[in-house]
């Protein structure tokens, strides 16, 4: 083997590409040769120097696996709702299917909805409108389509603000059932992400600073004002929900 | 030597079961499981090195996974991890000329020489260069300028560790190509890093 032969052959040499005899041959050549030595030694030296100094790897945010199963489990098989959900328990994350499991037992066993319980509905109503693709009872981008309709259907009216300026285009609206009575739910986007925004009057006065958590892949935020109770839910990222909520909240 | 062998024999499934479509429906969903989501970390690097962003490596890295799950049926191939990348790639470009139409891709003269890229070229105390305490810097920004094919080969080379199949599968060119991108970068690579430390 000689030297131009194993120049050309360096590279795949040291990528572990050759078979076995190619790369001895390589191996002997450059045992003899100073100068091809020389040359596998720079190559060397720049691979590690790469691995050891790239700035790349930085590893997924750690609740990005649970928000990605729950995606891919909302929207897999949409039109085979509840018979087939159970069959997506072994993703982990099955958001849909436990958080439909816990809002029935908060139906039956709570009188006093702490906002845990809350949460809890927010999430199953959440899961099952992206399970059943209803998301929206009333597409609309126009805020001036959505705020009639949604008052025309329930005893209050949400503020609908158009938050496209902040990067949030409205969707529409639809009803729920949540804290035993219907809600208002408003749908925004955020790039590639549904935000449902719940809304209903509350009995008590008296505003509340926002609080959030983080569950079954969700990001979930709520505070009240002005005698309104809002909750806001989505699997984008947390920051992005507070970021929404903040634009909300400023709106009104 | 190491390839990545993902697959069990699970990925062919065995399509007896009392009611086929349910336990269809469970194994693509485990499937699924086993062969991406050990992927996560390599899909949400590589999507944050495409787009420069955070936040918007999470979304193609959903986007992703999505797609990856609804074309599962298509994948018989060896390496989940080589098929995840690809799919990353995909989704990023089309996010790309969605949200950036006015980035003309720039023009990359695969065949054109380089001026001075003699191997021959004094390479000499690379060891030193790449200790010095500036040395994160300057392999950065030596990859930096590097034209954005041949930085691809390279981190997929060297720091997602693919085989040049695999790298070919990516990139979506034929092996051939990704050898001569390879060694073409990292000539450019040698040349920048001596010229850093002469300068």
């Amino acid at each position: 083997m000689d030297c131009t032969e194993t120049q050309r052959r360096l590279h795949a040499y040291l990528d572990q590409e050759l078979d076995a005899p190619g790369a001895v041959a390589i191996d002997q050549h450059l045992a003899s040769c100073a100068r091809c030595k020389r040359a596998f030694a720079a190559q060397s030296a720049l691979r590690a120097g790469i691995r050891r100094h790239a700035d790349y790897h930085h590893g997924a945010p750690r609740d990005l696996a649970q928000r990605i199963r729950a995606r891919v489990g909302a929207e897999a098989k949409p039109r085979r709702q509840w018979l087939h959900i159970g069959h997506w328990l072994p993703m982990g994350a099955a958001a849909a299917a436990a958080a439909v499991i816990s809002w029935t037992a908060a139906i039956q066993y709570a009188n006093v909805p702490s906002d845990q319980m809350l949460a809890e509905q927010v999430i199953a109503g959440h899961a099952r409108a992206m399970v059943a693709s209803r998301l929206i009872d009333v597409a609309s981008s126009d805020q001036h389509t959505v705020k009639p309709w949604l008052s025309s259907k329930l005893d209050f009216s949400p503020p609908v603000p158009d938050l496209a300026g902040a990067g949030f285009p409205l969707a529409g609206g639809r009803l729920d059932y949540l804290d035993k009575r219907p809600v208002a739910t408003l749908v925004y986007q955020s790039r590639q992400h549904v935000i449902d925004l719940f809304v209903w009057p509350d009995a008590k006065t008296g505003d509340t600073r926002p609080q959030a958590l983080s569950k079954q892949g969700y990001n979930v935020r709520w505070w009240k004002h002005g005698g309104m109770n809002y909750w806001a839910i989505s699997d984008t990222n947390a920051a992005d929900l507070k970021a929404f909520s903040e634009a909300y909240a400023s709106a009104n | 030597m190491a390839k990545i062998h993902v697959l069990a024999p699970a990925a062919h499934p065995i399509r007896k079961a009392a009611d086929p479509l349910v336990s269809d429906e469970r194994s693509r969903a485990q499937r699924f499981e086993r062969i991406f989501l050990p992927h996560l970390d390599a899909a949400y690097d590589f999507a944050r090195w495409l787009t420069r962003d955070e936040r918007n490596a999470e979304d193609i890295c959903q986007e992703a996974y999505l797609r990856a799950f609804k074309s599962l049926d298509s994948f018989e191939g060896e390496s989940g991890r080589a098929w995840l990348l690809a799919i990353v790639r995909n989704t990023f470009y089309s996010w790309f000329r969605k949200n950036k139409p006015d980035a003309a891709a720039v023009p990359f003269d695969e065949d054109g020489t380089i001026a001075g890229a003699e191997l021959e070229a004094p390479i000499e105390s690379m060891d030193r260069i790449l200790q010095q305490r500036d040395a994160r810097r300057v392999v950065n920004a030596a990859l930096e300028r590097l034209p954005q094919e041949f930085r691809e080969a390279i981190v997929l080379r060297e720091l997602e560790d693919l085989s040049y199949k695999e790298i070919a599968e990516v990139a979506n060119v034929p092996i051939g190509t990704v050898m001569s991108r390879l060694a073409r970068a990292r000539k450019l690579l040698l040349q920048h890093l001596q010229h850093t430390r002469e300068s």
